[in-house]
């Protein structure tokens, strides 16, 4: 009796772990990418703010471990530290923080990958497979903490150059966004 | 003054005998009824059986993964799992099998056996054993619930890093894998400590060091192992948790930190734990073949050394797992020859248990044809060790199928044959019932012919270039014979633990009904009846010899003076057993569930967030301040 | 002069063995290396010494439980005669036991350095474990000599080859055991290994370390060519890619380096010059495709880049979206690179 209510307790417990630990060993075909409607402002005439219509498919890969390690390994392979360090920025803007100019959702950040943006971030779209584009937008989320510190990676098995994204204190992103640093330095 | 005598000679056990004094004790001792007296009980034969019954569910569990595998690679390229699923079936067949059975049946047996042996009314420290049993079920549990749902370990059971690192294995997958070794190396700390006392403290008046029977001996050099091994997986598993949660850079070589400190001190542990498998075997085989050879242990000096060397040497050995990672030549080398000086007090071990057999009268049960497997399978497996033990030839073979044939002929002719031997000899003294010898020789000749035609092919597969953990191969390799066979054999293996199964169900109920002492043999366990009363002796008994019932035909000198009102035994001095003082053993408690439910919260929790250790705390102290209250036991004033 | 009498009854064991039908492709029992010899020598010995100790153990065994006639029913009686004469036997055996271990730990001590020499090797290759791919890199003094590849390596008949073995991720272990022992590949440090091959042909090699997924899927083959095949194949490697002679190949070519494929891979002599993936300047020029899991053709490549979940479920190789023109140019493409 006692055994049986354990069971249940961990079965509880565990059941909210599952996707975490989903892991597609063969991913399904590859269909076009997924059509997600973001807005880069906040703004918008009335109430409420701006519409936007989302496909979902966050929801697969947000938190799931797998695809966040995934995401960390491409992170890497595909240079976007070349440009944006280990998160701190270089040539391009911070990852780790709370500013994003061009909004910090992880649709937003699907976006900005596909499409590119002005001063410096190239198009990935054609280049790097949509199921990989998302797994990149939700690595970039959980390094500053907006990925569940469960699901998250912990430190890297190279040089410790950022802290691990799992000990990291979430800092939603602030709706807004900023003048970009290009536009603040005189050119 | 005669009315205070009377009255104080009733306190105790010296002018009673018979039925009256057997139920007095049996009150006194007993396990009360009802769900919370079950939950509570601290009867070291309760515990015990609970033991021995939840390491079979785990053989039974490991046992399935092994025959889904088998199914698996019954053919190339065979699509009955994918690879991840197979990960994690190896992963929890090698931990189920190494954590959650071999060590702990071995333990079961002790907790049982080794305080009838001596010949004492308890374990020592009986709610610490109640505890373990429950930290060990806990675990176990942990661990299967988790791959039930889908978030088992897949890293193996060693879980090198840095593949379980934080970076190659997501999620809480190893996490589970290294938590669950810290429950189960508690467990089996837990009672380590406690035969160790139970064996030099509560010994029997008269059993001095040298009467006492080689099954104690055994599961005694055992505990010592287990007390200096598993402290290092411990360490090891709780880095890799410190890896992955709070971002340590212990195995980190780009911080400092090195992959093989994980190997070394993994193996440091390793090596040693199929020792502490192996070992209950060898108290298995002691205990079983002088009642089958009707006659005295041959070389008991001898076999006592080989296992105190046998203790000692263990530990210097965990190299040769590593054989092939690029450590120093001459460090190797030295590795080679400890692990060959091993052969030389094992081989003294076999060769005086068929010193045994050769002198005697061998009477053909089923424990004598499991005793007979043992030597067929365990000394080839221990002959192929020493090939492994050689550097060149271990860099070829290490790895593959080769090893796998190894290790199995080794493990399961050296602890499982044994353990089988053991239930079938000592399930009379636990249920009163003897088991079927029809069945016992199906269960016999299936397991033994479904053994070597599952793992002798594996040899040669390995030889073929097989490795191992491989969740396929492809159809050219040739290998796809081999590993048909291989399952054939397995099946037929599996098939004989259903028999097993079947006859210990069947005879648990209608089994030919045995007395105190049905095979007629020499130690302290068969005095007492079958099953044994709660309190295991009416009297203690005092010890003249080696064997002492074949000693002492007209029946056992025994001790009085014990109380009949509450928890008495005898502690005896370490080397004579010379009676000290009269100790006061513990009554059934429910803290020790309450302790282990608090101990399992926190290190479950502690894979999420180092705050529940903090949390944790406060109701483990709890549990422990309710656990040591004084409960204010009368002591007998005389 | 006895250990070549000795090789040459290892030699013809192990061809008996591979008349048999016994596919010793990848085995320890078809040595074609002095290396491989002196392991093999080394086991046979063993196996023989240890084979007769386990028979007479079983022999003793046997003899002991045959039923006895003259012991009375008294356990505990025990003839002191026959008790020290057992006592001698035993302790004999005991002594002997100690010998034959040492005898053995010897012959391993002197098997250990014959195995482990320090020749002055006439290829370097350097070998990074990936999961679940081997990526070689041919050292040389000359900068413009080096070249990178994956999967396949060349070696010269009769030469001293030396190995050297770092990981990218996990511990792998790199064997071929037709030619040495295994050694792992170990992150953070680096292993080396040597072998001098002395028969021409084709070996297979396996990862032999838990690696994760496709673990059972990383083979490799190794290519014993005579010196000359060797120079050639080597020259061959060192050149950017060969162009594409057809107008499929070219438009494999365009499409190759526009798709998704140039982010990983590389193909010296255009823009593709992606490092995560193997390297495919002369991938048409291997015998196997992805790790040694399929043979090379045409129709593997379609089918591997295709689905590489269907044949390695869990390769870090993304699906990528083609249609089924870019599909075929560009298998045709990297068919042609030779």
């Amino acid at each position: 009796m006692r055994s049986h209510a354990l069971i249940a307790l961990l079965a509880g417990a565990a059941l909210v772990g599952c996707q975490r630990e989903e892991r597609q060993a063969r991913p399904s075909p590859v269909g076009s990418e997924t059509q997600e409607q973001v807005a880069l402002a906040p703004l918008s005439p009335g109430e409420p703010g701006p519409t936007t219509y989302t496909s979902g498919k966050a929801k697969e890969f947000e938190g799931n471990a797998y695809h966040l390690s995934q995401g960390k390994k491409l992170f890497v392979w595909f240079n976007c530290n070349g440009c944006h360090g280990s998160g701190g920025g270089g040539m391009g803007p911070a990852l780790m923080d709370d500013r994003w100019i061009y909004g910090g959702s992880i649709e937003n950040i699907v976006q900005t990958i596909r499409e590119g943006r002005p001063n410096g971030m190239p198009s990935f779209r054609g280049r790097v497979p949509d199921d990989q584009i998302w797994e990149l937008a939700a690595y970039v989320r959980s390094m500053s903490g907006n990925a569940p510190s469960s699901a998250a990676p912990a430190r890297s098995d190279s040089l410790h150059s950022h802290p691990a994204e799992n000990r990291q204190s979430p800092s939603p992103p602030i709706a807004g966004g900023i003048v970009p640093p290009s536009a603040e330095k005189p050119q | 003054m005669s009315d205070a005598a009377t009255a104080s000679r009733d306190l105790r056990d010296t002018g009673l005998d018979g039925p009256v004094l057997n139920t007095r004790l049996a009150c006194v001792w007993g396990t009360p009824k009802g769900v919370i007296g079950w939950l509570s009980s601290v009867d070291h034969k309760v515990i015990g059986r609970r033991y021995i019954i939840t390491a079979f569910l785990f053989l039974f569990l490991g046992g399935l993964t092994a025959i889904v595998m088998r199914l698996q690679l019954a053919q190339p390229e065979n699509k009955l799992v994918g690879p991840d699923t197979y990960n994690q079936l190896f992963t929890m067949h090698g931990s189920t099998m190494m954590f959650l059975f071999g060590v702990p049946i071995g333990e079961a047996m002790a907790v049982y056996l080794v305080p009838l042996i001596v010949g004492t009314r308890n374990i020592a420290f009986p709610r610490l054993n109640a505890f373990s049993y429950w930290v060990y079920l806990f675990g176990g549990m942990f661990l299967w619930v988790s791959f039930l749902l889908n978030i088992g370990p897949d890293v193996g059971w060693f879980a090198y890093v840095p593949l379980s690192g934080p970076e190659y294995s997501p999620g809480k997958r190893a996490d589970v894998w290294a938590q669950m070794i810290t429950f189960t190396e508690l467990s089996g700390l837990a009672v380590a400590i406690e035969i160790i006392v139970t064996v030099l403290k509560q010994r029997a008046p008269g059993m001095s060091l040298d009467r006492i029977p080689l099954f104690v001996w055994a599961l005694f050099v055992n505990s010592f192992i287990i007390i200096f091994a598993l402290p290092a997986v411990m360490i090891a598993s709780t880095f890799l948790i410190l890896d992955r949660l709070i971002g340590t850079q212990l195995f980190n070589p780009a911080e400092g930190g090195d992959a093989l400190l994980f190997q070394h001190l993994f193996w440091f542990f390793g090596h040693p734990e199929v020792y502490i498998i192996f070992l209950p075997g060898t108290a298995f085989v002691s205990a079983i073949i002088p009642t089958f050879a009707r006659r005295e242990i041959f070389g008991y000096l001898a076999l006592v050394l080989s296992l105190i060397a046998t203790g000692f040497l263990s530990f210097g050995l965990w190299v040769h797992h590593m054989f092939t990672t690029g450590l120093p030549q001459l460090g190797a080398a030295f590795f080679t020859a400890s692990s060959m000086l091993i052969a030389i007090p094992n081989g003294l071990q076999i060769f005086c248990w068929i010193a045994t057999l050769w002198d005697g009268r061998p009477v053909w049960r089923t424990p004598l044809l499991f005793v007979c497997g043992f030597f067929f399978i365990f000394v080839a497996g221990g002959l192929s060790g020493i090939m492994l033990a050689s550097v060149p030839i271990d860099t070829q073979v290490h790895d593959t199928y080769f090893v796998v044939a190894h290790f199995h002929y080794v493990l399961i002719g050296g602890n499982v044959f044994p353990l089988l031997a053991a239930i079938y000899y000592w399930f009379p003294k636990f249920t009163g019932r003897m088991m079927s010898e029809r069945l016992g020789r199906w269960n016999f000749w299936l397991a033994f012919i479904g053994f070597n035609v599952a793992f002798f092919p594996m040899h040669i597969s390995g030889l073929m270039g097989m490795p191992r953990r491989v969740y396929t191969y492809g159809p050219e390799m040739g290998w796809g014979d081999l590993q048909l066979l291989s399952t054939a054999g397995a099946l037929m293996l599996f098939a004989s633990f259903v028999v097993f199964l079947w006859n210990v169900v069947a005879s648990v109920r209608g089994g030919e009904v045995a007395g105190s002492n049905p095979w007629g043999a020499g130690t302290l366990e068969w005095a007492a009846a079958s099953p044994p009363a709660p309190q295991n002796f009416d009297h203690i008994p005092f010890v003249t010899h080696r064997e002492p019932l074949w000693a002492e035909r007209s029946g056992l000198p025994v001790v009085t003076g014990l109380s009949t009102r509450h928890r008495e035994l005898v502690v005896s001095s370490v080397a004579e057993a010379e009676p000290q003082l009269r100790e006061t053993s513990p009554a059934p408690s429910i803290w020790p569930l309450i302790a282990a439910l608090a101990v399992g919260a926190t290190f479950i929790g502690s894979i999420f967030t180092p705050h529940a250790v903090l949390w944790g705390a406060p109701p483990i102290a709890a549990a422990l301040t309710g656990w040591f209250w004084p409960k204010n036991t009368p002591e007998d004033e005389e | 002069m006895r250990t070549r009498v000795w090789s040459r009854h290892v030699l013809l064991l192990s061809s008996a063995l591979l008349l048999t039908g016994c596919n010793l492709v990848q085995s320890p029992l078809n040595p074609v290396s002095p290396q491989a010899r002196d392991l093999l020598w080394l086991f046979w010995i063993f196996s023989a010494v240890l084979a007769a100790i386990w028979l007479a153990v079983m022999l003793a065994l046997l003899m002991s439980l045959r039923a006895r006639r003259d012991v009375g029913t008294d356990p505990l009686a025990a003839d002191p005669h026959r008790e020290s004469r057992a006592t001698m036997l035993v302790a004999g055996l005991a002594v002997a036991t100690g010998l034959t271990v040492l005898v053995l730990t010897g012959l391993s001590f002197a098997g250990q350095r014959r195995l482990f020499g320090n020749e002055t090797a006439a290829v370097t290759i350097r070998v990074l474990g990936h999961q679940w791919w081997w990526e070689f890199q041919y050292e040389d003094p000359d900068p413009s000599r080096r070249f990178n590849t994956a999967n396949e390596i060349h070696v010269p008949v009769g030469q001293p080859v030396l190995i050297k073995l770092e990981s990218t991720d996990v511990i792998h272990s790199f064997w071929v055991p037709s030619l040495m022992g295994k050694v792992d590949l170990i992150p953070g440090r680096q292993n080396i290994l040597r072998f001098t091959a002395e028969r021409a042909g084709i070996y297979r090699g396996q990862c032999a370390e838990f690696c994760g997924l496709q673990h059972a899927k990383m083979g490799m083959l190794v290519v014993v060519d005579e010196p000359e095949a060797f120079a050639q194949w080597r020259d061959a490697q060192v050149q950017p890619r060969l162009e594409p002679a057809t107008d499929e190949a070219r438009a494999g070519e365009q499409a190759f380096v526009a798709a998704p494929c140039s982010m990983c891979h590389q193909v010296r002599g255009t823009g593709a010059a992606g490092r995560n993936g193997p390297e495919l300047t002369h991938v048409g020029s291997r015998r196997t495709l992805a790790a040694g899991t399929l043979p090379m053709s045409r129709g593997n490549l379609a089918a591997w880049i295709v689905d590489p979940h269907g044949i390695k479920p869990g390769v870090n190789m993304p699906l990528v979206k083609l249609d089924p023109g870019e599909l075929n140019t560009i298998s045709a493409y990297l068919e042609g690179l030779k």
